[in-house]
């Protein structure tokens, strides 16, 4: 597999990346950009682990290649705030985005893992429906596993995020 | 610009060059682990903002008895508390260090949790059965009550006063208010006690307390919401490989393990520094690239030897109970058959439970560097000094040579693959002559697991006319513990063996029928041979799920026989307060209503039920109430709400204690519901999240936990002893909903449209 040359455009700023273009994306955040938002779970795009958002929508970064995304507008959990910020054109970038927040004062996390996927998926979700139904919430969030069980606890924050 | 330099450029510069090797003892000069980030993983923080000092490592764990092993107070006045168990994301680290501040009188934000290592903590044990506060409580509060009682007498002669007229605030002694006063910092700071743990330093009245037993939030949790923890998954070390082991796809039987016949590696030549690693049977691959050693465990052909051997799935149950086995009566009192005779109702239930998965959210990950003097893994081993042992004697070195690392990954819920990673690590390390980070990939956690063991239960309970329970007997098939770990076992170090028969494998007498006064009980034990069946360990309250299934089903009967509501009929029969404290709180939780109707709601065709269980694993109290919907026509089962009940003692952090029921009540509406491990005669199929479902958001019930707080009793284990009585709830409320009994779980749609098949 022949190594070529890549431009990743990841939370605002732009990378020059040398690799086979059939990396997936997670790989890449990882190893060549030393994230920690996106994580490995099953690679296979069942749990949710993985999640960015490209383009403002949620995608599996463990199944999508490099050469799909180069160029293309990539968010992880440690730029979320920061998206969130731009697209509802705040004046002032939050310390976090309202669904981290409200997951932090729900002490929704056990061991955490689950949760860059909760938020990029919950992020996409408000981002498009701000006040979604707690039925369209169980839909959104159905792809991505958490096995502590904290789902009582995601939703409730999920829900207290949407009213703010 | 892509290459492991570049990577580990972005990396600090820890590690393997810094080994200092001092008195024959392999020291690294500070904490891999609390390098790789400011924060660092699998450091586990008291507050964010206090840094993290580490004392100098050893290779031999400092001694248990001893103050400054758990205990290290800096010139500041705050403290480094080392113990010895393992945060699993469970908040037990909060709570360990509540005790501490409390019985120091320092204020959270003053103390903070060292790594756990095998070169800076005692060893406690492993993080076992729930017990880190059961077990770390009275340690660390005497090991406290012992530095404060020192510090006292220090500031009494300082300040020239009476002990007793000594009072603490945040690390501050002061005589009399607005007084004198000097600060623990000044009177020891950075300067070890050199005192014994002698247990009689006078200790805090519960009455005292300020910390223990208050809602606290975790310290962690931001770092977990952003990004800035590194979990094991996250970790690097500088100049490492990337490694992944190449395993059949799904296990055999244990004692079979896996046999190579034949190797073709030569698709390896296409692969940028791709290396094909073997010692007998366990084979692994290294590549520079994360990606390439992926792409190279696929690309080695190997042809297995497959025995089919295993009863399949379908007919795992069947096999256990006509199989010969090692028996043995776990508890016997009283003769059952003769009060049975004599009883007012006599009934019979059996249930069978599958193997079920830990299957952790992230595959389990470890890094090693094993060279020839010495080496260190990072892992996320429930017992690092246990793990270090394993780790030894399959690389050859001596155990004090080896330093093991904890590392935070996803919660694990009991023995997962974390051990058999970590031998992995170390093996592959020392075959590469590189350090290597081996990721278990979705199918090897999934396919490789050391599953929850299946259950084949009967149970033939008796009562007097007025619901009093007179004999109980029930007989379980089980079989016990792998001992080996697959790497130890494929590279041909060690030879499948099972754990010894120790009592937690077995019929558990708490669960069955022991929060009872029953007059006659006998409780047998039918022990089958465990090579010939799956790897098996424990699971997050092992085999507890099936018992009270089978028992509390059992106890349901016999109250509908007499016509007594279920939650009446055990007010009757429980033994103690304590049993009757959990229910009662969960009755009241719930809104138990004895004069309901049962099977009366819902429509015709999609039946509510609610139903009542107790249960626990090895101590503690555990009380349950579901609500479920039954679909009889599809038979799909919906929980629609848990309900669970947990006195654990004094609960030192009512609010973790909250999220672990929470948990709990979750983790078991999906193990009744959706999973057991499938196999067909050669192997293990059920190798992702399709094949191994669980629960997902759009099905999970509302839960209600409840905490009965006992300020005065001896803090007991909170992450597990709800699960028994949700699961038996769950199997109580079908039968309301329905008027049929499951003797088999999960409650797949199959087997619940086979059992309602007259409804």
């Amino acid at each position: 597999m022949a190594q070529q040359r890549f431009t990743l455009i990841v939370n605002g700023q732009t990378h020059v990346i040398d690799a086979d273009g059939q990396t997936p994306l997670l790989y890449i955040l990882q190893n060549d950009l030393a994230l920690r938002g996106a994580r490995f779970g099953c690679g296979l795009a069942q749990c949710g682990s993985c999640s960015v958002l490209v383009d403002d929508r949620e995608v599996r970064a463990c199944i999508t290649p490099l050469a799909a995304v180069a160029g293309r507008a990539i968010t992880t959990l440690e730029g979320v705030a920061a998206w969130h910020a731009r697209r509802r054109d705040l004046a002032r970038v939050p310390d976090m985005h309202p669904v981290q927040q409200a997951l932090l004062e729900a002490e929704a996390p056990q061991c955490g893992y689950c949760m860059n996927g909760i938020v990029m998926k919950s992020a996409e979700l408000l981002d498009q429906n701000p006040q979604p139904t707690e039925e369209q919430i169980r839909a959104a969030l159905a792809g991505h596993l958490c096995r502590c069980g904290t789902y009582p606890s995601i939703l409730r924050a999920v829900q207290k995020a949407a009213r703010t | 610009m892509r290459s492991p330099e570049t990577s580990s450029d972005l990396l600090p510069q820890a590690a393997r060059r810094d080994f200092l090797r001092a008195g024959g003892a392999l020291v690294v000069g500070l904490s891999l682990a609390a390098c790789a980030t400011p924060e660092g993983s699998g450091v586990r923080s008291g507050m964010r903002a206090l840094p993290l000092r580490l004392r100098e490592p050893q290779s031999t764990p400092p001694a248990a008895d001893r103050v400054d092993s758990f205990l290290v107070i800096h010139e500041d006045s705050t403290v480094t508390l080392y113990t010895g168990f393992a945060e699993l994301g469970q908040g037990t680290t909060t709570s360990l260090l509540q005790i501490a501040a409390e019985e120091l009188d320092l204020g959270m934000d003053q103390i903070r949790a060292a790594p756990l290592d095998t070169h800076l903590s005692p060893n406690q044990g492993g993080t076992y059965s729930s017990a880190s506060v059961q077990r770390g409580r009275p340690q660390i509060t005497a090991a406290a009550a012992e530095a404060r009682r020192a510090l006292l007498a220090l500031a009494a002669t300082r300040l020239d006063a009476d002990v007793a007229r000594l009072s603490v605030a945040r690390g501050r002694v002061r005589a009399r208010k607005g007084g004198r006063s000097v600060s623990y910092g000044e009177l020891i700071g950075g300067q070890r006690f050199e005192l014994s743990i002698t247990g009689k330093a006078p200790v805090k009245a519960s009455t005292e307390y300020r910390l223990v037993g208050q809602k606290h939030k975790r310290a962690d949790l931001a770092a977990k919401l952003t990004g800035q923890q590194v979990y094991i998954q996250q970790q690097r070390l500088p100049g490492m490989l990337h490694a992944r082991v190449i395993r059949p796809r799904g296990q055999a039987a244990y004692g079979a393990g896996a046999r190579v016949l034949r190797v073709d590696d030569s698709a390896l030549a296409s692969i940028p520094g791709a290396r094909l690693l073997r010692r007998n049977d366990f084979l692994g691959v290294v590549a520079p690239l994360e990606w390439d050693a992926i792409r190279a465990a696929q690309a080695v052909i190997v042809e297995w030897e497959s025995p089919p051997t295993l009863p399949t799935s379908a007919g795992l149950h069947a096999q256990m109970r006509a199989a010969t086995t090692t028996d043995n009566v776990v508890l016997e009192r009283g003769d059952v058959r003769v009060a049975a005779d004599e009883a007012a109702a006599t009934v019979v239930q059996r249930g069978n439970a599958p193997y079920q998965a830990h299957a952790p959210f992230a595959p389990n990950c470890a890094l090693a560097d094993i060279q020839p003097e010495g080496g260190l893994v990072i892992c996320s081993s429930q017992d690092v000094h246990a793990a270090r042992r394993g780790i030894a004697a399959l690389v050859g070195l001596p155990a004090e040579k080896i330093r093991v690392q904890f590392g935070e990954g996803a919660g694990t819920y009991g023995h997962s693959c974390y051990d058999d990673v970590a031998q992995a690590a170390a093996l592959l390390s020392q075959l590469a002559g590189s350090p290597v980070r081996v990721q278990f990939m979705r199918a090897d956690e999934h396919g490789w697991d050391t599953y929850g063991p299946p259950h084949v239960g009967e149970a033939r309970l008796a009562c007097d006319a007025n619901g009093r329970l007179v004999a109980y007997e029930y007989h379980g098939w089980q079989h016990n513990w792998s001992l080996v770990e697959t790497t130890s076992q494929l590279a041909g170090a060690a030879p499948a063996t099972e754990w010894p028969p120790v009592a937690v494998q077995g019929v558990n007498a708490l669960v069955c029928g022991g929060m009872y006064s029953i007059p006659s009980v006998k409780l047998v034990n039918h022990r089958l041979p465990g090579l010939q069946y799956l790897r098996g360990a424990w699971l997050r309250s092992p085999l507890d799920l099936a018992f009270a299934f089978v028992s509390e089903q059992a106890i349901d009967q016999l109250a509908v026989q007499l016509s007594i509501d279920p939650v009446e009929m055990r007010r009757r029969n429980v033994k103690d307060e304590r049993w009757r404290g959990v229910l009662d709180a969960v009755a009241e939780a719930s809104q138990w209503n004895a004069a309901r109707v049962p099977g009366r709601l819902g429509n015709e065709r999609i039946r509510r039920g609610r139903g009542v269980g107790l249960g626990t694993h090895l101590i503690s109290h555990g009380a349950s109430v579901a609500d479920i919907e039954v679909n009889l026509d599809s038979g799909q089962v919906r929980i629609l709400h848990l309900y669970g009940a947990l006195d654990a003692g004094l609960v030192v952090n009512p609010l973790t204690v909250e999220h672990q029921i929470e948990g709990q009540l979750v983790q078991t509406a999906s193990r009744m519901l959706l999973e057991e491990v499938h196999f067909d005669a050669g192997r293990v199929t059920s190798l992702d999240w399709v094949g191994y479902p669980i629960l997902r958001m759009d099905a999970c019930p509302a839960v209600t936990p409840v905490v009965v707080q006992r300020m005065n009793e001896r803090s007991t284990g909170a992450g597990e002893e709800t699960m028994a009585a949700a699961a038996a709830a769950i199997a109580n409320a079908f039968f309301d909903a329905t008027g049929r009994r499951m003797e088999q779980f999960p409650f797949t749609p199959e087997r619940v449209l086979e059992t309602l098949k007259a409804v």
